[in-house]
């Protein structure tokens, strides 16, 4: 990591309160192209809800998110088409086939949708193509949801427990794509139970504790 | 933004102000209220057709003006805390809305009473009881809502979002059932004649107006420190407070 | 990558689309709901003619609101619960690009067969001869403004495990208006009446809750995904 590349992502004092508990106070921290950040704590610390503040799709009690040093809600548009967010639901439609949900996320972002069918290979899809996803289990509509990183051209990606449901084989090469993502510049942050088999230089962890007051 | 709001935008001198004001408004709301009341039950003149029943306009008139006034003040927060992210504006919605739903329910109450002598029957679907009636829905919509969500700072953007869908729809609704009804007009029914007012009319009308406004003020208000109460609950300030009183 | 307006708008609408017509129940059964309350008013209120004639339009009305309600909660439901609604609102485009995809989606599949069906149940309840045409002209301007408006309601209301109920509490009376005028126009045709004007009324409510319908949806959806 070389501190000169430029800053993609920060979280300016972010404070979170769910339900009157509060998860997180005046937290900041900076992101730049080329980071892996592990996001670390137990559970209900508020990984998943850092996670949502940071892709725009919860608002923090107080605090700000910058893009580029510009509030993420002043450069939408901009923002979103270089963020690519998987969460605890895979976003997978039981009505269409797992070929079709894929190709409709590439398509929205503007990539090339015949592509779909191959990239799915990546994830262990093989010969599933064609399946509709209310006949895959949960596990394999996180996969098509995944599936989506091998065609990313977004800079960031911000992914909640990325590495349930697939094997270990599936992890490293899971691993592989995000190191070559942020060779290219690209950061990555996540969420994970599993202890990241990375070089120890290669990415940072942010812990988040347990709040007393 | 409006540098002399942000000392107002914190909580805490929010409560101790509102606190402050609440006696005052609670004691002004008395004196109007007893003197605009007395004036107007006891002492103004009958009308020559409705004789005494005329006598509850000073209680249906501002209550149906104060149930529109509160919704549009509801807006108004909802709007500050969309635009804004006041928070303490969400606050004032959840503390506006019971007290509107209120006034909207005694001015149809009062307005149900009033028709009895008038038209011979409880209900009628008169233009501005129906208004009212809809209002009424509006209010209890934006409370339902509001009471649904278990997050309270979702609970105060949901609410403003209603509240501003409502307010632009209201004059849309009040027109179109005004409409409706003058089409519709055959069957029964006359209007509230708009009241030409004599000054022994008028003067315990503005008085009792003031009051139901400043006793809405004080109901406002209190609900207001509730609210403020509630949602800070893990606040120093609130911690230290509650310790004061125990 | 950013896409433009009309592709993304056509992406999303024909998604939509194709998850409706794999999912036929969705598009059945308000229908047929729609149909069943309209065929009760004659066994409630008596099968006399003159009777029927009166109240059918405001039957008719009614039934089409009610059963909008009922198919309004497809709107954004699954997409809430499997996670397709928060991707959604962070795809590259403009929120109201979505939501007015959405819509639209929504008024082909539930509005637009109810346009269609309406003057069979005309028949059913005897509407005057005169008052066909009022009658599909209002459902065609009026249901986008029921899809719309009631967008907003389910907007609000998709995070919410009990928001049905709610949903009719906080969208009825903003139906209010429609109801009032389209109802109008086909009493003013059955008089030989002109009714444009009423038509006009409830285009002015179409384009006004074009405009400002899909701003409240997007921030009511910011506010249920939080």
């Amino acid at each position: 990591m070389t501190p000169t590349t430029p800053v993609l992502l920060s979280a300016d004092k972010l404070t979170c309160i769910r339900e009157d508990r509060l998860l997180f106070d005046e937290l900041s921290f900076v992101v730049r192209g080329g980071d892996i950040i592990q996001i670390e704590g137990a559970n209900g610390t508020g990984k998943t809800s850092l996670l949502r503040i940071l892709a725009g799709l919860s608002q923090p009690y107080s605090g700000e998110v910058l893009y580029k040093d510009q509030v993420i809600k002043h450069c939408d548009d901009e923002y979103k088409a270089d963020l690519l967010f998987i969460g605890h639901l895979a976003g997978i439609k039981g009505e269409m086939s797992s070929e079709e949900n894929l190709a409709f996320y590439l398509k929205m972002h503007g990539l090339d949708a015949s592509k779909a069918e191959a990239t799915l290979d990546e994830v262990n899809l093989f010969g599933f193509e064609d399946a509709m996803a209310s006949n895959l289990s949960a596990g394999q509509h996180r996969r098509i949801a995944l599936a989506r990183l091998w065609q990313s051209q977004n800079k960031i990606w911000i992914l909640d427990e990325p590495f349930t449901a697939i094997d270990k084989a599936g992890v490293k090469k899971l691993e592989q794509l995000m190191l070559k993502h942020t060779q290219n510049g690209g950061a990555v942050i996540l969420t994970t139970h599993q202890d990241l088999s990375l070089n120890s230089n290669d990415f940072s962890k942010i812990i988040l504790e347990h709040q007393f007051f | 933004m409006w540098k002399w709001l942000h000392p107002y935008a914190n909580p805490e001198v929010s409560y101790h102000f509102t606190g402050k004001l609440i006696p005052w408004f609670a004691i002004i709301s008395a004196i109007l209220l007893t003197v605009g009341l007395g004036m107007g039950l006891l002492y103004s003149p009958a009308d020559y057709q409705q004789g005494n029943s005329v006598r509850i306009f000073y209680l249906h008139v501002p209550a149906a003006m104060l149930s529109m006034g509160l919704y549009l003040g509801m807006a108004i927060a909802g709007l500050t805390a969309l635009v804004w992210q006041m928070k303490l504006a969400e606050s004032s919605i959840a503390a506006l809305a019971p007290v509107g739903a209120t006034f909207t329910a005694i001015a149809l109450l009062t307005g149900a009473a009033w028709g009895k002598p008038m038209w011979g029957a409880w209900w009628v679907w008169d233009a501005r009881l129906t208004s009212e009636l809809i209002l009424l829905f509006l209010y209890f919509g934006v409370m339902a809502l509001q009471n649904a969500f278990e997050d309270k700072a979702l609970a105060g953007k949901a609410a403003s979002i209603l509240a501003l869908v409502g307010v632009i729809n209201l004059p849309i609704i009040h027109y179109s059932v005004e409409w409706w009804n003058t089409l519709h007009q055959g069957a029964t029914v006359s209007k509230f004649e708009k009241p030409s007012m004599s000054i022994d009319m008028l003067r315990p009308f503005l008085l009792s107006l003031f009051g139901f406004a400043f006793l809405a003020g004080t109901l406002v208000c209190m609900r207001f420190r509730a609210e403020i109460i509630e949602r800070n609950s893990m606040r120093p300030w609130v911690k230290a407070l509650a310790k004061e009183h125990n | 990558m950013q896409l433009s307006y009309r592709r993304a708008f056509s992406t999303i609408l024909k998604r939509d689309l194709v998850i409706a017509f794999r999912h036929r129940d969705d598009i059945l059964n308000p229908i047929l709901f729609f149909i069943i309350v309209v065929s009760l008013f004659p066994l409630g209120v008596g099968p006399a003619a003159n009777t029927l004639m009166k109240i059918a339009p405001g039957v008719i009305w009614v039934a089409a609101l009610l059963s909008t309600l009922l198919s309004l909660e497809r709107l954004f439901k699954h997409d809430y619960n499997d996670g397709s609604l928060e991707q959604l609102l962070l795809m590259p485009c403009p929120t109201f690009v979505l939501v007015l995809a959405k819509i639209t989606a929504h008024w082909l599949i539930t509005g637009l067969p109810l346009i269609i069906i309406a003057p069979f149940l005309g028949v059913l309840l005897n509407l005057h001869q005169d008052s066909y045409v009022a009658l599909m002209l209002s459902l065609l301007l009026g249901t986008p403004v029921l899809s719309l408006l009631g967008a907003i309601g389910v907007a609000l209301t998709v995070g919410l495990k009990k928001g049905g109920v709610l949903l009719s509490l906080l969208v009825l009376p903003l139906y209010i208006p429609v109801l009032i005028f389209a109802t109008g126009a086909i009493d003013a045709a059955s008089m030989n009446l002109p009714y444009n004007g009423h038509l006009a009324i409830i285009a002015a409510l179409f384009f006004g809750s074009l405009t400002l319908a899909p701003f409240a949806v997007g921030s009511a959806l910011k506010v249920s995904t939080n």
